[in-house]
């Protein structure tokens, strides 16, 4: 763990609650996120992973505890799923200046990087599911933000897309320094690449490196041996990608 | 020097062109968030507006517009908890505030109003007054349209993206909704009560067949409803025909030739 008091804090979360209709969304959640470093949250449906990334982003201010942010903290936020409302018209390239405008090199950059560069001047509806989540990741990159929020990235996706994704995801955390936050309701698959797991169900269960949170008892009680076993682990290590024909491509 | 003709027919086109520089950019926005039955249930509130405006003795503009928020407001207040929806909601204030207005000015035996004009407009009596009331109200919306457009947008693409980036939906949407009671009221003398959601969304859905972009939409929808305007107002004058529902008509007749247009290009690219 890194030390909580030097600048590379982007949130820090200390005893936060939030109560609604008698109810606790979240309570009792300690979370810190820091610059260069990747945190999976993870829980099941219902648990309030979302009312914590609302908190992380300041659109919702708890209702017990404290939450410190170093002002002026950009976010960029990928939600879990966005329907573009086909009375929008909308293209790639103008979908990255929501809300501002940005500088044409670093947008042609980044659709690069991501696999998109082709689609700029494609209509938004008109792309895939996958397409159209790396296009709402390329907008929230190019707002260059201290802290990427990145809510179910790999819906939709087949394992290798997720491992692509992920490979994606570490790169950019290595080349901009931004803390990223990743969430999660499938607890058996974290990114490799990923520092920290934070194991909710309303209060925080269980907190630590990938292999620590696999073997906490917290973890286990939540989502039970049994599921755990059904799938067997394994750690891709892809060193080249295919071509529609099926042909090795070099990554 | 050029001298801006002072006739009833070119203060109606005047007026008309002032309306759908505000009408075109808003008429997107209630197309792309889908505030058609809204917009529909503030105009009806309208006629409520004048007749409350008329008891007070205040300008009818500021009547209508006061009701019209009046009618934003208490819809915000409509949650999922309600017993009724949203929709339900609006279908009972659209009729009731009508009908309370129509009943409220029936009484009004003392001034002679003619609930007609209000319902379908009066264009061709547009005053100078009116015509400055309509321009300096177009010219702040449209400021404050311009000055607000990437939040609306922000807004319109994800409202949890907007959230969380900072944009402040929640005041970006109660600014749309002032805009959206401020253009009814002007609307009111152009087309009408019954016909003022028309002249927003079909010259929008116009230019939605066109556009690349939200920019685009909104500019080609400005264009398509000045168009509008003029087309219907020699069309009233050519065929005796009530101005309001004309430049309507003229509205539909361009919507419908754009969509045949696109149909037909989509055809002969697809090689049939």
């Amino acid at each position: 763990m890194k030390n909580d008091s030097d600048n590379s804090v982007l949130a820090k979360l200390q005893s936060v609650g939030v109560r609604r209709n008698n109810r606790w969304l979240v309570r009792d959640i300690d979370l810190t996120m820091h610059r260069g470093e990747i945190v999976s949250l993870i829980g099941p449906n219902g648990s309030g992973k979302t009312t914590v990334t609302k908190i992380l982003a300041g659109s919702l201010e708890p209702d017990f505890g404290s939450v410190q942010r170093p002002p002026n903290i950009k976010i960029g936020y990928v939600p879990q799923s966005v329907t573009l409302d086909s009375t929008l018209p909308m293209t790639v390239q103008r979908l990255m200046d929501v809300p501002q405008p940005v500088d044409r090199s670093e947008l042609i950059k980044v659709l690069t990087e991501l696999d998109i560069q082709h689609l700029a001047n494609a209509s938004v509806q008109k792309l895939s599911g996958g397409e159209f989540q790396r296009a709402l990741l390329a907008r929230a990159l190019l707002r260059k933000p201290d802290l990427l929020i990145l809510d179910e990235p790999t819906q939709g996706l087949d394992v290798h897309g997720e491992a692509l994704l992920f490979n994606r995801i570490a790169k950019i955390r290595d080349r901009m320094n931004c803390g990223i936050l990743i969430v999660r309701h499938d607890l058996h698959l974290v990114m490799v690449q990923t520092d920290t797991v934070v194991c909710m169900n309303v209060h925080i269960c269980c907190t630590g490196t990938p292999e620590r949170v696999q073997k906490d008892e917290a973890y286990l009680n939540l989502f039970g041996k049994k599921a755990f076993e059904a799938r067997a682990l394994y750690s891709h290590l892809h060193d080249h990608d295919h071509r529609l024909d099926g042909s090795i491509k070099d990554l | 020097m050029f001298l801006i003709p002072d006739d009833f027919f070119s203060r109606a086109i005047i007026a008309g062109i002032g309306f759908t520089l505000v009408a075109g950019p808003l008429g997107c926005f209630v197309i792309w968030q889908r505030l058609a039955y809204l917009g529909e249930a503030m105009a009806h509130s309208a006629l409520l507006g004048i007749a409350l405006a008329i008891v007070l003795d205040i300008n009818l503009m500021v009547g209508v517009f006061s009701i019209c928020l009046f009618i934003a407001f208490m819809l915000s207040r409509v949650n999922s908890d309600s017993f009724l929806s949203g929709d339900s909601v609006l279908g009972i204030m659209s009729h009731s505030t009508l009908a309370i207005g129509l009943v409220l000015i029936s009484f009004m035996y003392w001034i002679r109003v003619d609930v007609l004009d209000f319902l379908f407009g009066n264009i061709i009596s547009v005053t100078w007054l009116e015509i400055a009331m309509i321009y300096m109200a177009s010219a702040v919306a449209l400021g404050v349209i311009v000055f607000k457009w990437r939040a609306m947008i922000g807004l319109t693409v994800d409202e949890q993206i907007a959230a969380a980036e900072g944009l402040q939906p929640n005041q970006t949407r109660i600014l749309l909704m002032i805009l959206l009671a401020g253009t009814i009221a002007i609307a009111m003398k152009i087309v009408g009560i019954i016909l003022t959601v028309a002249l927003l969304i079909i010259p929008a859905a116009t230019a939605r067949q066109v556009a690349k972009t939200p920019e685009q939409m909104a500019m080609f929808a400005v264009a398509f409803g000045s168009a509008s305007v003029v087309g219907g107002m020699f069309m009233s004058l050519e065929f005796d025909t009530p101005p309001g529902p004309s430049i309507v008509v003229f509205a539909l007749l361009l919507f419908l030739s754009m969509a045949t247009a696109m149909l037909m290009r989509r055809r002969s690219q697809e090689g049939v």
